[in-house]
């Protein structure tokens, strides 16, 4: 188990996340991110890396990713630190007011304040609807790639038609025994690159290419043995398969932030505008996860109340410090 | 007026009278309608929360464009019938559509 110490943990670093991390520097509060994505920059990095932005100020036109790596940019000085690709399940609050934060990956990360920045929440897999899926998770059926060692010499059966399933596709016909690729549509619109590799493995019979199907069930004693795959003429074929790996990228969904005690409206925390604090104490919700009325879902909204937020939250990680509110011009960026 | 059918996502089935000079696609209109959708993306057929079934009137729908085609293709879900709804101008080429919304409903 890993432990951190810190004065704020900040739960999400998407956009808003980050940029909570440069108000709470200028307050000499150090922070720590958390985020289930194995990349920080949340809905921008994952959805729309390479879309334009209009509407941030000063910024005629900026690329989603381009905002990300400039903000990463702007609180390199406060040293934050991260754990990433971890899922916050557990918020919980100890008796001297201070907060434990646990991750479904055995992290815990002890802080004096909690910022949620999860957006709109845990960016999770999306799931074939096949009837006993979830049986077989952690028993040969999984969402990613972690260790693709975990596959040599084994019989794969890969779904989906993305770029990811092209990718590990390709990736995996080196270490596998044996990879099957079902897809429901009949060519591929991913990169063309990774797609004419796809056809060529499979014209080698490197791979085996199931196209215009799909999965519609899957059995085993325990453990996955079988997958039955359905053509558009109805067609069944089973595949003897160790482990399964549907690839049909990532939507977001709440998840544990439901459980943590927040009052919760439609899927977003409810919180006071005058400081963006939740009906928790020293726990505060800022970005696309919050409402209150009036609310826009934009990344400038995200960016005042994270300057809000940090001025209440020194209250809590300095108790006995006054706070004078101070421009950047002033005096710098005082790093720490 | 522009007829469409909606079924949402607990079945309730709706007939829909959209105003002939509305300037929307479809995934707008159905939120004008008080429909509960996430559409994160806003309407770029990016992330397909606007996901629904053509049930009748496929026919009546303008082809789809590659960044329609590879969003749907991610969806497991998804089918031959499926749409995005962001990526349909509402129009009166449509009136007669009848869709089923698949996506979540906020
Ligand atoms: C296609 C598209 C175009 C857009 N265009 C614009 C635009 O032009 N202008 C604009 O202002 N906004 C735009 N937006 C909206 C903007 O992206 C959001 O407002 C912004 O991303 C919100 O930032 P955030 O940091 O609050 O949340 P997010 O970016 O959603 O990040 C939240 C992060 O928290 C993580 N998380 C949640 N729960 C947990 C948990 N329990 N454990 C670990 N991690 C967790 C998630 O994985 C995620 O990475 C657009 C959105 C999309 C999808
Ligand atoms: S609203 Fe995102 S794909 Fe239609």
């Amino acid at each position: 188990m890993e432990k951190i110490v810190t004065d704020i943990c900040i739960i999400g670093a998407g956009p808003v996340g980050l940029f909570a991390v440069f108000e709470a520097g200028l307050l000499k509060m150090r922070c720590h991110l958390v985020d289930v994505l194995p990349q920080v920059g949340g809905q921008l990095s994952e959805i729309y890396p390479q879309k334009p932005i209009y509407d941030i100020p000063g910024f005629p036109v900026i690329n989603a990713q381009e905002l990300v790596d400039g903000l990463m940019e702007q609180i390199k000085p406060f040293n934050p630190t991260f754990s990433l690709g971890q899922r916050v399940d557990e918020l919980e609050k100890l008796e001297d007011g201070s907060f434990i934060v646990k991750t479904f990956e055995d992290t815990e990360v002890h802080s004096k304040v909690v910022v949620i920045a999860g957006g709109l929440g845990c960016f999770e897999p999306r799931k074939p609807a096949i009837e006993n899926l979830e049986q077989f998770e952690g028993k040969g059926v999984s969402y990613m790639v972690r260790n693709p060692e975990l596959y040599r010499d084994k019989k794969l059966v890969l779904a989906g038609g993305g770029d990811s399933a092209l990718d590990w596709t390709i990736f995996l016909a080196d270490i596998a025994s044996e990879v099957t690729l079902v897809h429901r549509g009949d060519s591929f619109r991913g990169a063309p690159d990774s797609a004419e590799k796809v056809v060529e493995l499979a014209q080698q019979g490197r791979i085996n290419l199931v196209l215009q199907s799909n999965i519609t069930a899957i059995s085993g004693n325990g453990r996955l043995k079988n997958v039955l795959v359905v053509d558009k003429n109805r067609e069944q074929q089973t595949i003897a398969a160790d482990y399964l790996i549907p690839l049909f990228g990532l939507t977001p969904k709440l998840g544990p932030i439901a459980d943590w005690g927040l009052n919760i409206d439609k899927s977003a925390i409810e919180v006071n505008t005058i400081d963006y604090s939740t009906n928790i104490e020293g726990v505060f919700a800022i970005g696309d996860i919050n409402t209150y009325p009036g609310k826009l879902k934009l990344i400038l909204c995200g960016f005042h109340e994270a300057a809000l937020m940090a001025q209440s939250a020194f209250k809590f990680v300095y108790p006995d410090l006054k706070l004078s509110f101070k421009y950047t011009t002033v005096y710098g960026v005082n790093t720490f | 007026m522009i007829i469409v059918t909606v079924e949402d996502q607990k079945g309730r089935i709706q007939q829909l009278e959209i105003p002939e000079d509305i300037d929307l696609n479809l995934m707008e209109t159905l939120k004008t309608f008080q429909y509960p959708m996430r559409a994160t993306c806003g309407g770029m057929g990016l992330c397909a929360d606007c996901h629904c079934r053509v049930i009748q009137g496929d026919n009546l729908l303008p082809e789809q464009l590659d960044q329609e085609i590879m969003t749907l293709e991610a969806v497991p879900e998804s089918d031959y019938d499926s749409r995005l709804s962001c990526q349909i101008k509402v129009g009166r080429a449509i009136s007669g559509l009848s869709i089923k919304l698949l996506g979540p409903a906020e």
